[in-house]
């Protein structure tokens, strides 16, 4: 039954299927036994190297390219047995050297798809204004050659235009590669948002990791025909499948990523040195004196965190008080082992606490964050590029509080 | 030059006419049949430079060889020089036109191909108006070749400026001689004119602002 109802989810969910598609040229495998299954309003990013067959993939999903063995659905029908110029009408198209055409107007080439599937005069129009809006150009420029627009406004049309038939699945093969910086920024920032706001499925080729981790839902990583790793870009970050793949991420980009992505529970010391609030003050100073340390964790029996401890208060309260419960302070720092690196270590330094307690769910402590361990993630963290401070600076935490006083603590 | 207009001017109009219609009907018809043959080689690579082969050897008979070539099956006057001068437009053309429609941008063709363009659609709204130029380059350059050796068309009596000419040679009249080839170097560079007129008109805007 239940098995029965998975796969009728199933049959929903897919709407870009391709099952061992395979593309030979010559007796080598360009493209070798590639599986893969798109949900609707994905954003799948196919990065390798060149020759690694991404972009000969894409191409065989419109029938560019006709695959050698393999079968590619979409939305349930067989790709293959389809028409390709009614197909291709069908797929947003947009390519690197961004190919406006160069005898046309801004207008006409936004309209091509829907002058060839005959819309109306009227609704081509509207249509146009429309994709200009949407690139945020004014309407005048409707009017213009291609000649006459930046490149990054050029390939703005050449992106709307693959949009301007409502097609539902767009292939982009490396669109951005060839713009500067600023201008990829932006146009990256841009199709994101169609592939949020309107719910576009992207098939997108690139050879730039930054753009896939910034883009993509998920990742396929590929390198001579074959598909190394399909996985989202934390996945890739963190447990990079192999060696291609850490080098296709790079030495430097898996160092910046690591405070974004390691928590407090895989860096902290497991071994704190904890004491129950019923214990004499002789005890705890023993503790102290054996573990070396001039801090005690108090937790009740079931290892709730409930306060600390230090050698000032017993020194100072040594013949006034007999436990450590008379003592201990109750307003604790602590922050939970799940919490992320990047987003706790700003918070602890400028605190200056030396060691941070780190508890989990229950608040039952786990372990301790020292000094000499946050240290070594922020050299990590700005080891690799002088910009990564920048990149460290993100929204405040949540996750940290400062637990209130319980009762009434001495000083 | 007044007397020889007065003498001559009606014979030279007659001949004037004659040069243009059988250069003008080669012309056309080359044009017809050597642009799209130039489109097709665009989409049969194997066969195109067989075809560009059989096209260049034709070009290099020698032309009044030609012409005495087409005695034997249409004849003598104006068809047979028509159907030779023909074959000799062929080659600028065809190979103007493969030349062009295989230099457009790749990535045009590319984009109007996965666009969802037919091939036909392709041809018409992306490769030709693209590839204007350069076939309009070509045709300019038969029109002059045709035009001068429309001369030579004389020789197997299908009249035409060349008359004068060929009849200067035996009666040794400068005169004659400077009549009949004068006008055809004139017909020469006012057809290539006006063929330039036509290429900028042919050749598609792409800016929106006009052109000087």
């Amino acid at each position: 039954m239940e098995l029965v109802a998975l796969k009728r989810m199933e049959l929903t969910y897919v709407f870009l299927e391709m099952k061992h598609l395979s593309k030979v040229y010559g007796g080598k495998k360009a493209v070798d036994d590639f599986n893969l299954s798109v949900a609707k309003g994905e954003f799948i990013c196919f990065i390798g190297t060149s020759g690694s067959g991404k972009t000969t993939t894409m191409r065989m999903i419109n029938r560019m390219l006709n695959p050698s063995s393999g079968s590619i659905e979409l939305e349930g029908e067989d790709v293959l047995k389809a028409d390709p110029v009614k197909l291709r009408r069908k797929i947003g198209y947009v390519i690197q050297n961004i190919g406006l055409m160069p005898h046309m107007t801004i207008r006409d080439n936004i309209t091509i798809v829907p002058k060839l599937l005959k819309w109306s005069e009227d609704k081509r129009n509207e249509r146009a204004k429309e994709m200009i809006k949407m690139v945020e150009l004014p309407e005048d420029y409707l009017d213009r050659y291609p000649s006459e627009l930046s490149g990054g406004q050029q390939q703005r049309i050449g992106v709307v235009r693959a949009l301007a038939a409502d097609q539902d699945l767009i292939l982009m093969d490396e669109p951005f590669g060839a713009l500067d910086p600023i201008t990829r920024e932006s146009l990256q920032d841009f199709v994101k948002d169609l592939q949020e706001r309107l719910g576009k499925t992207l098939i997108f080729v690139t050879h730039d990791m930054d753009e896939a981790l910034k883009l993509a839902t998920r990742i396929v990583v590929m390198s001579h025909g074959k598909m190394v790793q399909v996985a989202t870009p934390d996945e890739i970050l963190q447990h990079p499948a192999n060696e291609f793949v850490e080098n296709l991420i790079g030495k430097d980009r898996l160092i910046q990523a690591k405070p974004s992505i390691t928590t407090v529970g895989q860096v902290m010391y497991n071994n704190a040195v904890s004491i129950t609030p019923g214990r004499s003050l002789k005890e705890a100073l023993k503790l102290m004196h054996e573990k070396r340390v001039d801090t005690l964790l108090v937790t009740d029996d079931m290892g709730i965190l409930k306060g600390y401890v230090d050698i000032e208060q017993i020194d100072y309260n040594y013949n006034t008080a007999t436990s450590v419960d008379d003592v201990m302070t109750r307003k604790v720092f602590y922050v939970n082992e799940n919490s992320i690196i990047r987003d706790t270590v700003e918070r602890i330094l400028k605190r200056g606490y030396k060691n941070v307690p780190v508890v989990d769910q229950d608040k039952k402590l786990v372990g301790i964050v020292t000094r000499a361990s946050l240290v070594d993630i922020v050299y990590d963290a700005l080891w690799g590029e002088p910009d990564a401070t920048a990149h460290t600076k993100k929204e405040p935490v949540t996750d940290i509080k400062e637990e209130q006083k319980v009762g009434d603590g001495k000083p | 030059m007044i007397t020889f207009i007065q003498t001559y001017g009606g014979q030279l109009l007659y001949k004037i006419w004659q040069h243009i219609y059988i250069s003008g009907i080669a012309l056309a018809l080359g044009v017809l049949i050597a642009v799209p043959l130039g489109v097709m080689l665009t989409r049969l690579k194997k066969a195109s430079t067989v075809i560009i082969e059989i096209a260049s050897v034709l070009q290099t008979i020698p032309a009044l060889a030609l012409l005495a070539m087409m005695i034997p099956i249409f004849g003598i006057g104006a068809i047979p020089a028509i159907v030779a001068l023909f074959i000799y437009s062929l080659l600028p053309i065809l190979r103007n036109t493969y030349l062009g429609l295989n230099g457009v941008d790749p990535s045009l063709k590319d984009a109007a191909k996965g666009m969802g363009m037919t091939s036909l659609q392709s041809i018409i709204k992306v490769e030709l108006p693209m590839a204007v130029p350069v076939i309009m380059s070509g045709i300019r350059l038969s029109a002059t070749y045709v035009i001068a050796w429309t001369a030579l068309a004389s020789y197997i009596g299908a009249g035409g400026l060349g008359d004068f000419i060929f009849n200067g040679l035996n009666l040794y009249r400068t005169d004659l001689i400077l009549g009949g080839s004068i006008p055809v170097i004139l017909l020469a560079l006012l057809v290539d004119w006006l063929l330039g007129k036509l290429e900028v008109q042919l050749t598609p805007k792409t800016t929106s602002h006009a052109k000087l």
